[in-house]
């Protein structure tokens, strides 16, 4: 324990996680590619599935209770832990994740009805160490104190910028209302999104 | 959540079969039905989401002028679609100042009329006195914690208002849910969709089981149309008030007047009386106000909602001044 290193090395959660869902992952793919059905072989209706979310580009396979949401998937099963859960009832936005390209609430998918779509999340975001610009632009900023909301503010702020709702900050702050900040960074966030937009036009 | 088995049907005749035992609850954009579940308000056994079923997606206008508007659209696709904005700018604003922008991206604007009541004894954690909640077990807003709830077509039984800013939009307009079942479907009047708790404490709209909102039908545009939402901050939060008024003029006198209060009572409030009195009426007449006043007659304050009487006179004739405007 007196090696800061090796500690780090043992105990890093992210190392440990990352081992996880390569195992998951791994654990899962030889189970049967059909969804399993509920009760009557023909009835439509399933209580387990293995279904595909194709994450940061990359297509990954779970099996997955139709009560599991995407948030729940992403986090428990995947170890995609980037994505926050913070209110779970759609109310603070912590969750936000792109979903076919459109920012939403992980927590408010069910992850089965979310079967063969695209999902990007805050760790798809920067390419290799090269920080998306708007995460840059949230360090820039000082954007954030306690850093719970920031992926889901990060993941937001992209969609607001791509939307084109950034015409004045007051059409910033409508279209980031979604995304609550207890510690009130707000002024901050306003001025990241403004800025990375402010560069892209 | 307790756990369901889930269907994902590709046609609307699939959908209306599975979805017609009384085990089945419907998903669309989920942004309600999820919670519901969490909260235990809904515990379905059975979920069959619609949101695979062919053809119910998309704006398009008919040729004898009526607008269809696919009830599986997502409400940011209706609130930013270049004929809603022109034709029924009511309509687009309702949407912008409902929910979030991530949760317009779920939803959809024939889901978001079925979200149920905001009252906290109905969505407590733990079931209390509600008749919505629980049967015949009383309405313990009636006397408890009444500032957000009715003051029209309330009973003993239940004092709540349906939160949907889009339905009052939608009453404003005479639109029409056009539903599909197994027994054929209806078209039924966005003012009457929703029960009033005289017609039944229990209920919240006339959906039957197993029948599906298919498209929500606008008739003539309303280009002269606004909306305006009060509430406790700017974004992201429901109403304390709000109308939804649709105006026809002629020069500077209105001609006829549809105002529909959201957040007042269990349905979208229209002001029947205020609105025969308001044409003929020029837009600045200082009768508006007195026309206001006839319509909240019937109005009938809670003990902690007298407030919302005035606030929502003064809120409709500032959406009536917005709408001469638009």
């Amino acid at each position: 324990m007196d090696d800061p290193q090796k500690t780090r090395k043992e105990f890093s959660r992210r190392t440990l996680l990352k081992g996880g869902a390569i195992a998951a992952v791994t654990g899962l793919s030889g189970m049967s590619e059909a969804i399993a059905p509920a009760a009557a072989p023909d009835s439509p209706f399933v209580s387990h599935a293995n279904i595909t979310l194709v994450i940061n580009g990359v297509s990954r396979r779970v099996e997955v209770e139709p009560r599991s949401t995407l948030l729940d998937v992403l986090r428990e099963r995947l170890y995609l832990t980037g994505t926050k859960k913070g209110c779970n009832r759609g109310e603070c936005g912590a969750c936000t994740v792109h979903l076919d390209g459109r920012r939403v609430n992980g927590c408010l998918v069910l992850a089965i009805a979310a079967d063969g779509k695209k999902i990007e999340t805050i760790e798809g975001l920067a390419n290799g160490d090269q920080l998306h610009p708007m995460q840059q632009a949230f360090i820039d900023q000082d954007a954030f104190q306690c850093g719970y909301c920031t992926s889901g503010q990060i993941m937001s702020a992209v969609a607001c910028v791509a939307e084109g709702h950034t015409g004045s900050n007051s059409e910033i702050r409508e279209w980031m209302s979604g995304n609550i900040c207890r510690c009130s960074a707000y002024p901050q966030i306003v001025a990241a999104v403004n800025a990375v937009a402010k560069r892209n036009a | 959540m307790k756990n369901f088995s889930y269907a994902r049907p590709t046609s609307i005749h699939q959908a209306i079969e599975l979805a017609a035992t009384s085990d089945v609850m419907i998903l669309a954009g989920g942004t309600e039905l999820l919670n519901w579940a969490r909260i235990g308000i809904a515990e379905p056994s059975k979920l069959v989401d619609i949101t695979g079923v062919a053809g119910l997606e998309g704006i398009e206008e008919l040729p004898n002028g009526v607008v269809r508007i696919g009830a599986l659209t997502k409400l940011n696709d209706v609130a930013l679609h270049p004929l809603i904005r022109k034709s029924y700018p009511v309509l687009s604003t309702s949407i912008l100042k409902a929910a979030s922008a991530q949760i317009r991206n779920l939803a959809t604007i024939g889901g978001n009329p079925l979200q149920r009541v905001r009252c906290p004894y109905f969505r407590a954690d733990e079931p209390t006195q509600c008749n919505k909640r629980t049967p015949r077990s009383g309405c313990a807003a009636l006397h408890g914690l009444n500032e957000k709830h009715a003051i029209f077509g309330w009973t003993e039984d239940c004092v709540a208002v349906q939160p949907s800013d889009p339905a009052a939009a939608l009453a404003a307009l005479d639109a029409l849910f056009v539903t599909q079942s197994k027994q054929g479907g209806r078209r039924i009047p966005a003012t009457t969709f929703h029960t009033l708790p005289s017609e039944s404490p229990t209920a919240h709209n006339v959906l039957q089981q197993g029948e599906v909102i298919a498209w929500i039908e606008l008739g003539e545009a309303a280009p002269k149309s606004a909306y305006l939402k009060i509430r406790e901050r700017e974004s992201y939060e429901f109403a304390t008030v709000s109308a939804a008024v649709a105006l026809e003029m002629e020069g500077p006198v209105i001609q006829r007047a549809r105002i529909a209060l959201g957040s007042v009572a269990m349905r979208p409030w229209r002001l029947v009386e205020t609105e025969g009195r308001l044409a003929g009426l020029r837009s600045d007449s200082p009768e508006i106000m007195l026309a206001m006043k006839a319509g909240f007659a019937d109005a009938k304050p809670l003990s902690m909602n007298r407030y919302k009487i005035q606030l929502a006179q003064n809120t409709a004739v500032r959406a009536i001044e917005m709408a001469v405007q638009a």
